[in-house]
């Protein structure tokens, strides 16, 4: 061993143990903890981006506007790498040892199973802001996300009124897309139409060539789908390529949820129809002082304000409502609050959290895709979860904590 | 009837993707014997210029044919001259290192480009078959894996360089007596091989989605393809090319393209086990 | 510092150290902190696993990961079907190594060589990552536990004492029994390196012909250790879904797998302490690019891998144990500087004369 090899060693175990730079978590006495668990790299990070930015957004206009309760708010951000370790450690660290007061974070449905848990047995508030599948039923959870009977409930219908009765369905083979495909067989059956086929790809397949003849083969009048993620990006591409975009309509509960609009070109995508919450181009006054002050933010040519980022924004909203009504952080006593029937007016329109169901009331809107831009086509005020209320009543069973499941 | 054509002109696709995703791999694998573990990210960065040239307004096919592969080509040679040049002859740790690289440079290419990028949508429209339609980019990229192996096959056989290559892959320090440097022929056999790769990368890029993590899904079946192959290098890419990429297709048309992956590996772990060198350690011995 | 490595004292030297952390980590660290190192511990584990099939035995196996998940996915399936988690323990460390014993039989008496068997590795860790991500569906269960495709499998519960299924270990307990996992799967290692079968293990992986030679058949030794190395795999997958209760495919994916291979080349391929400290540094690493946002985790852990094999091939224990060696010598040397002065002058001064 001579010197240069052991400076090299001693060298490269520095570098190794100083590279990364700690975050100050501690925190002074007239400061709060918000975390943040959102994927900023992997898979997963198309959606995590811009849920990160709103919730840095909101957090710096509730501190430019005095804070809560007169402390400050600091915003801990961990990125889980779409690693669900990483998650699992993460809620961990942020109920544990940086005791956040709060935490708002996951986006796959996998990734919210795996904190609600952690956060649950650390006595920790947690609101999940996708939209998602419904059924969540737990007092210390809170979501904020458009679900099935919201949107699913209102896109099926008008989708088949304009294209017909016959309907294939493409999901993301986890539970998400597995539970939105039943809740998309059950609004078809509902109106009468009939399902052709329902196809589940994991989320890394890439390869739609043979289920694109498949689909020719079974002649429906419309697909819906509820791909996930970059890889089933290529599933647009493909029907596309293959010239099917203009022969057979697509509606989806999925896209547009990552830009995909934008990736995608005018050609691959006009004419589908989606169905969410918030879409940028909402005419309504609050949202356009809130695209002021995000666009101030963060750059005119963000590229789109997505449901998901206004999922985020609004729940902090609705967090911060409950903690000014309740005057405490008691975890106890700002649950109390929030289940009194708070609401909140954001840029999507009024948003009311359900006391007994802990999801929100919320607008729904319809949008037709055209020239990578969404254009709205028909709004829905205020909805119900009524896919959660159906089976879960935490009035009547606060200790309830499980996911339902729609049964097949 | 119809279902029948269509079923075979997926198959060639599949065969023909197969065979331009693992050229450069082969390149590489069989001249150099170095396992670059970077490849699918030479191809994510094949797809990424090709984008960025579309941006600059510069034509699709130009870019997709030449300044993908160039500009992956350059980075190739840059790569090799720090990197792989002082791991020859150590091949496990040639593959740690490029194992690293490949991480390196996704984490490079997010840092610049985000998550969020315009892809390019494929050319050519599409043509109908019976009741079904087909894209006509599918017949393109068979088009191009046919064009790719003849070349491969001329360069090698018929031209001076590829007489070189050959000579110095065989016998570096006799290819050293009679004057050649062997450290120039494995820079430009790596640069070729990245170019091929990023060559790989343009033109997968209208059918998937361009993210930084895009060469992940081709790595292992790359890898697989060119190992399963054997150290005959067009032959053996060709033949496991083919071997693999039916297999693949057939069982997605069958059932779904989870258990085609599945079945892709399976015959590739069966052949493995009863040719334990390979396609081309056993059949076509001694062929290019 | 080889001699010292191989010695029995080195082996002390690592078990009292593990043991003082075994007693006196839980006094001084907080829960919180606890939990960190005890999944630290169990990928430690892992590692070691790794770090003995190829350091010792000459096996790159790129998929340890398939291992590690079957463990945790056995225990989760027979827990969640048994209720007293005893049996689950078991079998969460007998159905990895059968498989490792199943696929070491293709490899070895196949005749396959490094290359060829890092892409079998390779691919049967793949197949199992495709087969239990597409198991999302309802129809997918055994017994009453669904696979749960992507989502994985939530909610698995905790090792609780043999025979009283009630009493289930606290995060310190578990803490307690990982630890000791790690410090018995060190030790049992070691003597076993140190042993008659140990020994021919080692002679395999450094020339196998020599070995057959003498009579011994190396595919039966390269099989046992490569099994035994699934066997332990499969331990550190069932404490796994102890610490997070729950699985998930990922774990079956190449990432991980890459993981496992970048902690042992860090840490120093040759040893077993290495592989520890290569998890370690890597995890908390990991967990730290995690918490800040101006590196991106890719970068640098790729940046971290490229300068270790470019610089520091034999990682950092065997590294560190050589700067050692070199400082010690170095502290001896001005003793021994003395005597080549006192003999030149005693030199009769005969060449100045001519």
């Amino acid at each position: 061993m001579d010197r240069r090899s052991f400076i090299k060693t001693s060298g490269a175990a520095l570098a190794g143990t100083t590279a990364p730079l700690f975050p100050l978590t501690a925190l002074a006495a007239d400061e709060m903890l918000i975390g943040s668990i959102h994927d900023l790299s992997g898979g997963l990070d198309i959606y995590g981006k811009p849920m990160a930015d709103c919730m840095t957004l909101a957090i710096e206009e509730q501190n430019a506007a005095g804070g809560l309760l007169g402390k400050q708010l600091k915003l801990a951000t961990y990125d889980p790498q779409s690693n669900m370790q990483l998650y699992a450690q993460f809620a961990q660290q942020a109920a544990l040892k940086d005791k956040a007061a709060v935490v708002m974070g996951g986006i796959t449905s996998a990734s919210r199973e795996v904190i609600r848990p952690v956060l649950d047995r650390n006595k920790t508030l947690y609101f999940y802001n996708t939209q998602y599948e419904g059924g969540v039923c737990d007092r210390n959870t809170f979501c904020t996300g458009v679900t099935p009977a919201q949107t699913v409930a209102k896109l099926v219908p008008y989708a088949m009124k304009k294209w017909g009765k016959k309907v294939y369905v493409v999901a993301a083979d986890y539970n998400y897309g597995q539970i939105t495909s039943q809740w998309v067989k059950k609004f078809v059956q509902e109106n009468g139409g009939s399902i052709a086929s329902i196809d589940f790809f994991p989320l890394d397949v890439t390869n739609f060539g043979p289920t694109i003849s498949k689909i020719e083969a079974a002649k429906p009048d419309m697909i819906v789908s509820a791909l996930v993620g970059g890889a089933h990006i290529s599933f647009y591409r493909q029907w596309a390529a293959a010239g099917l975009t203009k022969k057979i309509p697509l509606a989806s509960t999925t896209f547009a949820g990552g830009n995909e609009h934008i990736v995608l070109s005018a050609a691959e995508t006009d004419g589908f129809l989606i169905s969410y919450n918030y879409f940028q181009n909402l005419d309504t006054p609050e949202n356009k002082a809130f695209k002021e002050r995000f666009y101030k933010r963060f750059g005119k040519d963000y590229p789109n304000i997505t449901e998901l980022a206004m999922g985020t924004y609004q729940g902090f909203k609705l967090w911060a409502e409950g903690v000014k009504k309740a005057g405490s952080l008691d975890r106890m006593k700002v649950i109390a609050a929030l289940e009194s029937g708070i609401s909140v007016n954001g840029p999507s329109g009024k948003v009311t959290l359900d006391p007994e169901t802990h999801h929100c009331v919320l607008n729904v809107s319809i949008a037709e895709v055209k020239n990578q831009q969404l254009n709205i086509v028909e709004t829905f005020l205020q909805q119900k979860p009524t896919d959660t209320s159906a089976v879960c009543n935490l009035k009547k069973n606060p200790n309830d904590n499980q996911q339902y499941v729609i049964k097949a | 009837m119809d279902l029948a054509v269509i079923v075979v002109i997926q198959v060639l696709y599949a065969v023909a993707s197969l065979v331009i995703i693992s050229a450069g791999l082969a390149v590489i694998f069989g001249m150099m014997k170095v396992i670059n573990l970077a490849h699918g990210e030479f191809m994510m960065l094949g797809a990424y210029s090709v984008i960025g040239a579309i941006k600059l307004g510069i034509n699709l096919w130009v870019a997709m044919l030449l300044v993908a592969p160039v500009a992956v080509g350059l980075i190739g040679v840059v790569l090799e001259r720090l990197i792989i040049r002082r791991l020859y002859g150590r091949m496990v740790d040639t593959m740690l290192a490029t194992w690293g690289l490949s991480l390196l440079l996704v984490g490079i290419v997010t840092s610049i480009a985000g998550n969020t990028t315009a892809g390019v949508s494929a050319p050519l429209g599409s043509f109908s078959v019976g009741a079904y339609s087909v894209s006509g980019y599918t017949l393109v990229i068979i088009a191009v894996a046919v064009v790719l192996a003849l070349a491969i096959r001329w360069v090698l056989l018929r031209t001076p360089w590829g007489l070189i290559a050959r000579g110095t892959m065989q016998k570096p320090d006799m290819a050293n007596a009679l004057g050649i440097s062997p450290s120039r022929v494995y820079s430009v056999t790596f640069a070729v091989g990245a170019a091929l790769s990023g060559l790989a990368g343009g033109l997968l890029a209208p059918l998937t989605g361009v993210v930084p993590t895009m060469g992940a899904a081709f790595v292992a079946k790359a890898f697989i393809t060119v190992i399963g192959g054997g150290p005959a290098i067009l032959a053996g890419l060709v033949g496991a090319s083919a071997l693999f990429g039916a297999i693949n297709q057939l069982a997605t048309f069958v059932t779904t393209p989870v258990f085609g992956e599945v079945a892709l590996l399976v015959a590739a772990i069966v052949m493995l086990r009863l040719l334990p060198q390979g396609i081309t350690g056993r059949f076509f011995k001694g062929s290019l | 510092m080889n001699r010292f490595a191989k010695s029995w004292m080195s082996a002390a030297l690592c078990l009292a150290i593990g043991t003082a952390m075994l007693f006196g980590l839980p006094s001084v660290m907080d829960d919180y902190t606890l939990i960190q190192v005890t999944i630290y511990a169990v990928m430690s584990i892992l590692g070691v696993s790794l770090g003995f099939i190829w350091g010792f035995g000459g096996i790159l196996c790129f998929g340890q990961a398939a291992f590690f998940g079957l463990g945790s996915y056995t225990y989760a399936i027979a827990v969640m079907n048994m209720g007293d988690s005893t049996v689950p323990f078991a079998l969460a460390i007998l159905v990895p190594a059968l498989f490792a014993a199943v696929i070491g039989y293709v490899i070895f008496y196949g005749r396959l060589s490094d290359v060829y068997m890092g892409v079998i590795t390779l691919t049967v860790t793949l197949i199992l990552f495709n087969l239990i991500n597409s198991t999302a569906g309802p129809e997918w269960r055994i017994g009453s536990a669904p696979l749960g495709g992507f989502n994985g499998i939530p909610g698995i519960p905790t090792l609780n004492v043999p025979g009283r299924p009630d009493d289930v270990l606290s995060p310190k307990d578990l803490f307690d029994v990982t630890f000791v996992c790690l410090l018995m799967v060190y030790l049992g290692l070691r003597v076993l390196i140190s042993s008659k079968i140990g020994r021919v293990i080692i002679a395999a992986k450094e020339n196998e012909q020599r070995v057959l030679l003498l009579g011994y058949d190396a595919r039966a030794y390269k099989l046992f250790c490569f099994t035994l190395g699934g066997a332990i795999a499969g331990l550190a997958g069932c404490l796994f879904a102890n610490w997070g209760a729950f699985t998930s495919p990922t774990i079956f994916g190449l990432a991980q797998s890459a993981q496992i291979i970048i902690w042992v080349i860090v840490g120093g391929l040759g040893t077993l302490v290495g592989p520890i400290v290569g998890c370690a540094l890597i995890q908390w690493l990991t967990t730290a690019i995690g918490t800040q946002q101006t590196f991106n985790s890719n970068l640098v852990l790729g940046a971290i891998l490229l300068l270790f094999v470019l610089l520091v091939p034999r990682g950092i224990v065997p590294s560190l144990g050589s700067a050692g060696e070199w400082l010690l010598r170095k502290l001896r040397r001005p003793a021994a500087a003395i005597s080549p002065a006192a003999s030149t002058a005693a030199l009769p001064p005969t060449e100045q004369a001519t």
